[in-house]
């Protein structure tokens, strides 16, 4: 019996691959009511290791396998997914869900493995001192929150007293978070907020606009995601709501979302912390090696869109922070500890963005043990319906830290007094 | 030849009216236990904890409350959802307003307050039957959803709404939080299990389940011999619920260790473990079990095939997923439309006659 039971462990040993790829798992969903953000995201993530994997042999020599597995936005099959790929060795998560980050905080915490949810997650993960594994630069959504009211505060010069403005929001811990963030900056601006919500899945929001079309807000903002984005565009359109009155964060602001709204679309403004559109130089790499060879991921026709250039910047970030942990370890089969110190002591430059062909794609971004979460910065993109492309309508806005900065530290705080966790980098 | 009661002599009353009369079956339950409690919590890992054993285990306790509702006592229900998050909301309220108390007890206590608020939504039932019931209940559905998005005290006023569950122990080993090992989840939710469905069965067999059969078959006759269905209906409101909301709590605590109660426990999750019962088989504890295991396994193990061994496109997979499942549950009510549990029956019935069929 013992002597089976060893033959059997020595099969599962040798039956897992060996561990001389760098696994980064991709928790995609291309199916169900999210696939319309989840499709392009996942194909820009998977395309980016791709094109390391042709043109450079991977990342410090070592090849990098990303196998995907799908999540469907939902909660049980995240965990299965994150259990079933654990085990090949990961050494980042990125699921793109707020829900599966909430699940996967305390796992990858006990796992020693590194959780990166730029711009979505848990906003207070960007304290470092309380969230040692998850890492959420550039941008959170408080700072999106906080971007867009600056930019209204531009719109209007200087002043929002006495304005309406509505947030609608996806009716889950993702559209909850900038609430908080929108009481406290309407208390410091003077304006009115109206909340929103529209339940999961989002494709029923007949009620919803009709409330918008009584009380006429001067500004909507939408956290909105999948589905609900592109109905709530038609809905705005319906009600000849004034389109460049209507600001999206950076999940609410894809081709598909405006697409099917057709021209009336027009005018439809999101903020985004990376660029979009395929003028970089990278794309020529990206068709050369990827493209025309026939490797792109899902069916290659998602290139160059706002959320494909947003998994192509996560992939590119994990692999930065995987070539600072070979750096700093000396070595390029690097553990999942190992890529920890990376991601902590990441130094994105501009030089190195051009180096990688994306000149003026980012901010750059310089970690440290106790900021997790970047610069908090992002650009406002303005929907042009007769080129079919979003077209620059600012520079790098800045968030309002003031306000933001002791809303982080209370609700880290509250974290680390629920999990009984000690503050780090003292 | 198998499943015969030939040569098993009863002498006292109580062997005669025991759960398992027949001795191959009663040596099958032993078997089946002696494995679950002392073979399977040395070999699982956190993968198949995580992705079949829990979920089965909590699904099953679910199915098997609602079983109680609808299969022994008639009352069409699809407020499994909004139940089970009542069970999940007390818990994780209860958790955290009273660290120094044993997980065991808090999740116990989450079933009672269940039981309550089941018990509240179970008034309507005296009045109305059939659709128009199931039409109240999806109310009940929709309005705890929505109470625990609207009012933050559920979620101690977090931003995000969301509830996460802190680390507990049972018996100095981890059973909640992250670093529970895959042993202590299994053991912790088997052993509620065991216990609850031993519960059920027996109830089912006693004067409480007769009653609540009585009801289901015909409540004027019932009420004509004796039956009140006051407090028939309410107490099958109130078992059900409890073992509901013993299933949320576990799977906010144990399963999930953290949800929001629109993704984890909407309407598709009333669905879910309405259609488990069904494909089981109403009216029946084993049918409970071969419900979760057929809806909660079947998709893991298609998935683990269609990717893992065949390599396709993982939404390829998931869209062939679905149909699959789809078609089986159809096939599955045409051929038996008593549900699994029937087939198990049938098959036990051949067993006997076999080899010499007549």
């Amino acid at each position: 019996m013992k002597k089976t039971l060893t033959a059997l462990a020595l099969a599962m040993a040798v039956a897992t691959p060996a561990l001389a790829e760098l696994v980064v798992p991709n928790l995609s969903y291309r199916t169900g009511p999210y696939a319309p953000s989840g499709i392009p995201y996942a194909d820009g993530f998977s395309d980016y290791f791709e094109l390391l994997n042709a043109r450079d042999g991977g990342i410090g020599g070592e090849l990098v396998s990303v196998p995907e597995c799908e999540t469907a936005y939902n909660t049980e099959k995240g965990v299965e997914c994150y259990e079933a790929t654990k085990g090949l060795g990961s050494l980042v998560y990125n699921p793109l869900s707020t829900g599966i980050t909430y699940q996967l905080i305390p796992k990858v915490t006990a796992d020693g493995i590194t959780l990166y949810t730029p711009g979505y997650g848990r906003t207070s993960a960007a304290n470092g001192k309380v969230f040692a594994n998850v890492f959420n630069y550039p941008a959170n959504y408080w700072d999106g929150a906080s971007i867009i009211i600056n930019h209204l505060l531009d719109q209007e010069g200087g002043s929002l007293e006495g304005k309406k403005i509505a947030l609608i929001y996806h009716n889950s811990a993702y559209g909850k978070e900038p609430i908080r963030t929108l009481q406290e900056l309407s208390k410091k601006h003077g304006y009115e907020l109206v909340e929103i919500p529209v339940d999961h899945p989002g494709q029923e929001q007949k009620s919803q606009w009709l409330q918008i079309r009584r009380d006429k807000p001067d500004y909507v903002i939408m956290y909105g995601w999948g589905v609900m984005n592109s109905v709530a565009v038609q809905e705005a359109v319906n009600i000849k709501y004034p389109m460049d009155h209507f600001i999206g964060i950076w999940w609410s602001g894809s081709e598909n979302d405006v697409e099917p709204a057709g021209d009336r679309a027009n005018g439809y403004k999101m903020i985004s912390f990376h660029g979009t559109g395929s003028d970089y130089p990278i794309y020529a790499d990206l068709k050369k090696y990827v493209i025309d060879a026939g490797k792109a991921a899902g069916a290659g026709d998602q290139v160059g869109t706002a959320l494909y250039s947003r998994g192509m910047y996560a992939a590119m970030v994990i692999s930065e922070a995987i070539r600072k942990a070979q750096e700093m370890a000396g070595h390029s089969a690097v553990t999942a500890a190992e890529v920890r110190e990376g991601f902590e002591n990441l130094d994105l430059t501009e030089e190195r963005l051009d180096e990688l062909g994306l000149p003026g794609f980012a901010q750059p971004i310089k970690s440290t043990c106790a900021d997790h979460g970047g610069p908090g910065t992002a650009m406002i993109f303005q929907w042009d319906a007769a080129a079919g492309a979003w077209s620059k309508a600012s520079d790098w806005i800045e968030a309002d830290q003031d306000v933001i900065a002791p809303l982080l530290a209370e609700d880290s705080a509250a974290f680390a007094a629920e999990n009984n966790i000690a503050e780090r980098c003292n | 030849m198998f499943y015969r009661e030939a040569g098993d002599f009863k002498t006292t009353y109580v062997e005669d009216s025991q759960t398992f009369p027949i001795k191959l079956d009663r040596w099958r339950y032993y078997a089946v236990l002696a494995i679950a409690f002392g073979v399977i919590p040395f070999l699982i890992n956190d993968y198949w904890a995580n992705a079949v054993f829990v979920p089965f285990l909590i699904y099953s306790i679910a199915a098997i409350g609602l079983n109680i509702l609808v299969g022994y006592c008639g009352q069409v229900s699809l407020g499994t959802g909004g139940f089970m998050a009542v069970g999940a909301y007390a818990c994780y309220k209860l958790m955290t307003a009273f660290p120094e108390v044993s997980i065991l007890i808090h999740v116990l206590l989450a079933g009672g307050i269940t039981a309550g608020v089941g018990l509240l939504f179970g008034l309507p039932s005296l009045r109305i039957k059939g659709f128009y019931l199931a039409v109240a209940t999806l109310a009940a559905q929709f309005f705890l959803v929505w109470l625990f998005n609207k009012v933050p005290w559920f979620y101690n006023y977090s931003a995000s709404g969301q509830i996460s569950a802190p680390e507990r122990t049972v018996l100095g080993h981890f059973v909640t939080g992250a670093n529970t090992t895959a042993s202590a989840k299994y053991l912790f939710c088997l052993v509620i299990l065991v216990g609850l469905a031993w519960l059920a069965r027996n109830l089912t067999r006693g004067t409480a389940g007769r009653k609540w059969m009585a009801i289901r078959d015909m409540d004027i006759a019932a009420e004509i011999i004796g039956v009140n269905p006051l407090t028939t209906k309410l107490s099958a409101f109130a078992i059900s619920s409890f073992y509901i909301g013993v299933a949320g709590a576990l799977f906010f605590s144990v399963y999930l260790g953290a949800v929001e109660v629109g993704e984890a426990f909407g309407i598709q999750k009333s669905f879910l473990i309405l259609f488990m019962v069904i494909i089981g088989g109403l009216g029946s504890i084993f049918g409970s079990f071969a419900g979760a295991a057929f809806l909660v396994l079947l998709p893991v193990f298609l998935k683990n095939v269609l990717v893992g061994q065949f390599g396709w496109a993982t939404d390829l997979a998931a869209h062939i997923e679905l149909m699959i499942v789809g078609a089986l549950i159809v096939i599955f009510l045409i051929a038996e439309p008593h549900g699994i549990a029937q087939l198990w029956k049938l098959a036990k019935e051949k067993l006997r006659l076999w080899p010499f069929p007549h």
